[in-house]
């Protein structure tokens, strides 16, 4: 009698274990987990660089300066074309972007800049993505919101979109 | 048609900056150039996620070995490299994953199930033996 009963429930432990593996991999096939490498820095100060500047008559930025947008990108990227407008759109509004140049050269920057617009305030020659690598940053194009005392408030993954414009003005504007 | 094509190649040759001067060079010192060769097997490359940067060719992975040799070249201990790269960018960068709330499954699970391997196969064996 006692037998058959744990029979009859070891007969649903394969179904259990089935709709169990079956609710895992449906999770992950509808909501993906987030593959973006995020900055670990976010809500920490800003660590201290110095770097050359990367066209003449800009100087390079330092870790110092007004609550603004830091801009990671590349002559060479085309998200970083891609968000260009919006940048602009931002340096319209009043708030300050420090661009950093991962592996680039000046002719090609100032090339860059005469294409899509130059919203920078300053602008960093990082030829070896060293500083890149001191922010936690994985890839180009990446920005920053860093508040006036340095203190990283946010870190924005990928080309800035028109849906990202206003956010990210609040921010800095909320950090002046 | 050169024409037509120059305004299109000239940002790429433009912007071809040559790699990092240690990301394909090696320490002149053999010792240090072995300790940075283990550390960047057991570091990710950021780009490419599932490569070490000592198997990727990626421009990023090139710079990140240029950053592990100019620290060990400067003295620097291994794990404070490590550290310094998982304070940026969190346990991810490294192949090599810390005990912690996360992963302690990762290393306790090969011990319980061998406990549970061996359990069974006492089990089976004792049987047999009584017959």
């Amino acid at each position: 009698m006692g037998r058959g009963r744990t029979v009859r429930w070891l007969l649903w432990v394969p179904l259990i274990a089935f709709a169990t593996l079956f609710a895992v991999v449906a999770t992950g096939l509808w909501k993906p987990a987030d593959r973006t490498v995020h900055s670990a820095l976010v809500g920490t100060r800003l660590p201290a660089f110095a770097l050359p500047p990367m066209v003449e008559g800009r100087p390079a930025p330092t870790a110092q300066g007004p609550a603004r947008l830091v801009n990671i990108f590349a002559s060479w990227c085309v998200p970083c074309a891609a968000e260009a407008p919006q940048l602009m759109r931002l340096k319209a509004m009043g708030v300050p972007i420090d661009g950093i140049a991962i592996r680039d050269t000046g002719p090609a920057v100032r090339g860059f800049l005469a294409r899509n617009g130059d919203p920078y305030l300053r602008i960093g020659d990082d030829r070896n993505s060293a500083v890149q690598l001191s922010l936690g940053s994985s890839g180009v194009p990446e920005t920053f919101v860093v508040a006036r005392d340095g203190t990283i408030l946010a870190q924005h993954v990928g080309d800035v979109r028109a849906e990202d414009v206003e956010r990210l003005a609040a921010l800095v504007g909320g950090a002046r | 048609m050169r024409r037509l094509l120059a305004p299109l190649l000239a940002p790429v040759l433009l912007a071809a900056t040559p790699p990092a001067p240690l990301a394909y060079t090696q320490l002149p010192d053999a010792a240090q150039e072995a300790r940075a060769r283990a550390l960047m097997e057991t570091l990710r490359c950021l780009v490419c996620q599932g490569q070490s940067i000592a198997d990727s060719d990626a421009d990023m992975a090139g710079d990140m070995r240029a950053l592990v040799r100019r620290r060990v070249a400067r003295g620097e201990e291994p794990d404070a490299i490590r550290d310094w790269l998982v304070s940026r960018y969190g346990a991810y960068v490294t192949y090599d994953p810390p005990m912690a709330a996360a992963t302690w499954p990762l290393w306790l699970a090969p011990l319980l199930l061998l406990a549970v391997g061996v359990a069974v196969a006492r089990g089976s064996f004792r049987r047999r033996g009584g017959r």
